[in-house]
Formats: structure tokens, sequence, C-alpha cells
């Protein structure tokens, strides 16, 4: 654990590197039976709620898939794997799919990089009203996903919302941004870029913090020029950082329920339909809901997740070797 | 005299080196003012009549103030409750989260017993378990709990999230502590109890006050959650949800709609400002940890 930490408002001046975690762990104590039982009363909120609600549906998922159920009735049916047959079998499936990837690919390149580039310029020690802008571009994060959603899809609105009025008086106008099949997909990984933008931002400079200042000095002294610190320091130095913050980012953009259906609601004509969005369309609001092959869906999304986390954690093994390299 | 000019020269050549980094700040505001600009355009939305809406594209003054969409926002579209029931969804939310990943982090950091490694990495392995693969158990286990179209029952499964990096935050400061504070406590005869909560817990302030800031701004803007827990039982929707009911039930009324959205967001972006330092303390550490 490091104490140092960076804020929106305060800017640091002492600048060092954060010192990897030197507290040596204390040998940990041992303890009768009474102790015990205080140990597992602490723990028990967390074994029955996160049991309950996180741990129970994960491995419940399973066979819900393997049942033909439409959650009204009592009775569920063991239909073997012939929901993963029709979930494969449904080229709607292999659509979300493809659209939850490729917003993938549209939404990351974008956030991690502009990402960067903003936050090299907000991480400047002489910018005046730092603390101002990093709040400004933060601000987004913290509102509430669901009313961005039903706000800009005024705002976006083809006949009536403020950016087409604008842009008739520029002599353009009626553009259909989310209810054109090719803009719809585009236009909400913009909004969601923006969105989440001060997230990767702040998790840029949290990595900015780390390289220590007197670098860049001695560099300028030696002559080094803007370019040359970049290339020569800044990019090194963030390597390791890379790999977690893209890891990070590739994550989220698997929670974005709030966001799309608010939008688009997975349309039009289901361009914008990300698995979560068809988990749900299959869960609740069929006429006849198919718990069962939603539920297949859902275990298909939680493996394809669980090969990101896997890469994930393959990725910060890496980074820390890189970081160890660099010492 | 000459020395005094000498003084003012390098005075004024300090303050023209600063010409450029201001006018690149003046840039950036400008950047931001577009950035934030949906907020803005919603705010004075919110102000104008339905015509002007429509009419007065990304015009920010109003020609007139209408207060009377917030009223109408407030009684007829019922943000009023809705709002009431965000914040006790959220108060309570946040109490039993932060009480919960406290302890749990305090006896994973201090002992050793069976199964904490185990404990340790399953909590780890599902760090990033999306709503939406859970989605289903969770209804029906609050179907078979009753808890189903109730608060209890949403909040109850909001607390049930996995919030790892919170239970993480709170082991990785309990694991710094020196024991000698614990032994000291235990020597003034202390027990269990007594010792975590008038020694460990109030040690902790800081990560208490990021993990509840964190939990509280994830719960204000939970959405998939508490849109299955009120299909059918409207009076308890939380804002995001209402405000997605808004669009359905009253398709014309985008003032208030508007009017209703500044309800929603406001209280979240007043607590952001005043407590921001421990929002993003608490999302820096996911990188450097």
């Amino acid at each position: 654990m490091t104490t140092r930490s960076i804020s929106l408002g305060k800017r640091r001046t002492h600048r060092s590197r954060a010192g990897a975690s030197t507290v040596d762990h204390p040998e940990l104590p041992r303890h009768g039976w009474q102790k015990t039982t205080w140990i597992w009363i602490f723990l028990l909120p967390t074994v029955v709620l996160y049991g309950l609600y996180t741990i129970y549906p994960i491995i419940a998922s399973y066979w819900y898939s393997l049942v033909e159920w439409n959650g009204f009735d009592a009775d569920q049916q063991f239909v073997g794997l012939s929901n993963y047959r029709a979930v494969f079998a449904d080229p709607l499936f292999w659509n979300s799919f493809k659209v939850t990837l490729l917003f993938m690919l549209l939404v990351v390149p974008a956030r991690v990089l502009l990402t960067l580039l903003m936050a090299m310029i907000l991480n400047s020690p002489k910018l005046p009203l730092i603390g101002v802008l990093r709040s400004a571009f933060f601000i987004p994060v913290v509102t509430t996903t669901a009313i961005i959603g039903v706000v800009m899809r005024f705002i976006l609105d083809p006949a009536s919302g403020p950016i087409n009025s604008a842009l008739l008086k520029l002599g353009g106008g009626g553009v259909d941004f989310l209810g054109d099949q090719h803009l719809a997909l585009p236009t909400a990984a913009v909004l969601y870029v923006w969105k989440f933008f001060g997230v990767t931002m702040i998790y840029w400079l949290a990595a900015l913090q780390t390289i220590p200042y007197e670098l860049y000095e001695a560099a300028r002294i030696d002559g080094a020029g803007t370019w040359k610190l970049f290339r020569h320091i800044t990019v090194p130095m963030l390597k390791p950082f890379l790999i977690i913050i893209t890891v990070l980012t590739i994550e989220e953009t698997f929670h974005n329920f709030d966001l799309m259906y608010t939008l688009t609601g997975g349309g039009p004509y289901f361009h914008t339909e990300i698995i979560e969005i068809y988990i749900y369309r299959w869960a609740f609001t069929a006429s006849i809901p198919q718990l069962g092959h939603a539920s297949a869906a859902a275990v298909v999304f939680g493996l394809l997740v669980a090969v990101v986390g896997a890469v994930q954690l393959w990725g910060v093994y890496a980074g820390r070797r890189l970081r160890g390299e660099q010492r | 005299m000459t020395a005094q000019l000498v003084v003012r020269t390098d005075r004024q050549r300090r303050l023209l080196r600063r010409v450029p980094w201001w006018i690149a700040a003046l840039f950036l505001v400008g950047i931001a003012v577009i950035w934030i600009f949906p907020f803005l355009w919603m705010l004075s939305a919110s102000l104008k009549d339905n015509m002007e809406m429509f009419s007065g594209g990304l015009k920010l003054w109003p020609d007139k103030f209408v207060w009377d969409n917030y009223s109408r926002a407030w009684n007829d579209a019922h943000f009023g409750r809705y709002l009431i029931n965000t914040v006790v969804v959220t108060v309570i939310t946040v109490v039993i989260v932060t009480v919960r990943c406290a302890t749990a982090g305090y006896v994973l950091a201090r002992y050793r017993f069976r199964g904490s490694k185990l404990f340790l990495g399953i909590l780890v392995a599902t760090l990033f378990v999306p709503t939406g693969y859970t989605i289903i158990p969770v209804v029906k286990i609050s179907m078979q709990l009753h808890l189903i179209d109730s608060l209890g029952g949403m909040i109850l499964a909001l607390s049930g999230g996995a919030y790892v990096s919170a239970i993480l935050l709170y082991y990785g400061y309990f694991r710094q502590i020196p024991r000698e504070l614990e032994e000291a406590a235990v020597v003034d005869g202390a027990g269990f109890v007594r010792t975590f909560f008038s020694v460990m817990l109030p040690l902790a302030m800081p990560v208490t006050a990021t993990v509840a800031v964190l939990t509280f701004i994830t719960t204000w803007n939970a959405f998939f959650l508490p849109l299955v827990f009120t299909f059918s039982r409207p009076d308890l929707r939380t804002v995001s949800v209402g405000m997605q009911a808004f669009v359905g039930e009253t398709a014309t009324d985008w003032a208030g709609m508007a009017a209703a959205g500044v309800i929603s967001i406001v209280p979240v972006v007043v607590l952001f400002i005043f407590l921001q330092r421990y929002f993003v303390e608490g999302i820096s550490g996911a990188v450097k940890s």
C-alpha cells in the first residue's frame, strides 16, 4: 500500500517514486476457539450477502442454463444442453456477441489513449486552474448513466433535439444519430467514452505520479526536449500501467447495460444489442420469459468475461515483472 | 535603483513566461465547458417551457424562467418519492457495505484461520462479475425469499454485490498497522470486538470515507437491479428507473423530464464536489495496488 495519493484539486509538488510496499507483513497472531468464533461472526455478513447474491448466482446460472423454465411456474424441466444449442443457433445471439466485441474495439483504444493525452496535459505542474479542469472532465463519471442515456436521446433527437436544430442552422440537420443502423453504435461509443473518460484519466494521473520528477529535471538539464522526455522517460515508465489500465478498461466495457438500454434499447434492429440486453430481453421482457435460454447466454457471457479476467491476471503479473526489471 | 529595475524585469519575465500556460488553460476551459455542456443544457432546459425547448436549440439562457417544471416532476411524475426511495436505498446500502467490508477486511488481514486464503482467492476471482450475468438467479432467489418488489430486497441485493475492491482496500490498510497497537489494546483489557471498534476502525477512517463515497455513487447510479426489482411496484422506483419510465409515460413533457434529471443528478454532483478527494483516491488505488 502506498500512502501517496492524487487529487483533482491539489497539486503535488513533492514527487518521488512511490516506494513498493515496504511494510513487512506482521506474523499473524495465534488464536483460540473464542477468537475463531469472533472471526466468523465478523465474516458472517459478507459470507451471507456475497454468498447469496454473488457466489450462488454464479453457480446457479449453470443449473438454470440446463432447464426449461418460464420463471412463473414451479416446474423446471431438465433439458440438458438444448438451451446452449438454441443460443448458439440464434443469429441474434451472435449478433449481440459481435456488437459487444465491436463496441469494445471502438471504445477501448479511444479511452486508453485520449485519456493518457489529457492526463499528461493535466499533470503539468505549471498549468493554472488544474483542479477546476480535472473536476470538469471528471463530472460525467459521477452522474447517473441511465439518466444521461435518456437526456442524450433527446439531445440527439433527429426532429426536435438541440443538436439537430443547431445543425439545421448550419445548413445540415436531420441526422438520426441513434436511429441510423450505421451511426447508432459509434454514437453510443462516443457517449460512452465521454461518460467514463474521467475514470481512465484518473488511472493515468495515478500512473504519472509514480514517475519521479527528478528524472525529468535531470534530462532537461542534459538538454532533452519535450518529445525526447516523452519518448524516453514517460513511455517506458508507463508501460506496465498500460497493460493494467487497458484490461481494467476492457472489463469496464462489459458493464454497459445502463447506457445502452436507456439510449437505444438495443435498436435500431438489434444494431446496438449487447449481450446484457440480449439476456434481459429473453429473461424479462419476452411475453413468455425463457430463463433457461437467457441463463445459457449469461453463462457464455460470464465465460467471455472470465477469459478477459484471466488475461488480466496474466497482464498484471507481466506488468509487475516489467516494473521489477526497471528498478 | 538599478537593483530595483532588475527585480522588476525579472518579475515581468516570469509573468511573460506564464502567458502560454494561461492561454493553454483558457483553451482547456473552453473544451471543459463543451464537455459538461449536456448538463448545462439540461439545467437550462429544466427552466424553459416545452415550446422553447424545441425551438431554442443549444441556447442556454431561457427566455423566461419556468419553475413549474420542477413542481410537475416532483409531484406529478413522483420524483419526490423516487428521490426518497433512492436516498433510503443508498444510505442503508452504504452502511451495510461499509460495515461488512470493514469487518471482513479486518479479520482477513489480521488473523490466519482455516479457509482465509481460499476466501481471498474467491473474492479476487469475482472482481469483475457483471450484473447481467448474475441477475436471473438474484431475481429468482429474491422471489423465493419474498424479497422481490420491496426496497429491503433491493437493498440486500445491492449490498450483496462483490465490492471486492472495498474489502481489498480495508485488507491492505489493516495489514500495515503495527501489531503493537493491537497488543496495547489487549493489555488494556479490550476484547476482540472492542479492539476492532475502538482502536482499528477509527484508524481506518480514510478507507471508510473512500469506501462509503464509492459505494454511495455506485448505488445512487444503479439501474439494472432497481429496474428488475420494481417491475410491478412503480412506487418503489429509484430516480434512475423513474427517469426511464418518464419517457414511456409522458412522452411530450421534455421540460419536466429535464427537471427530473436535474433533481436526480444534482445530489451526486454536490456530494462529489465536497468529497472528491476520497473518490479519486479510491479509483487511483485500483491502478497502484
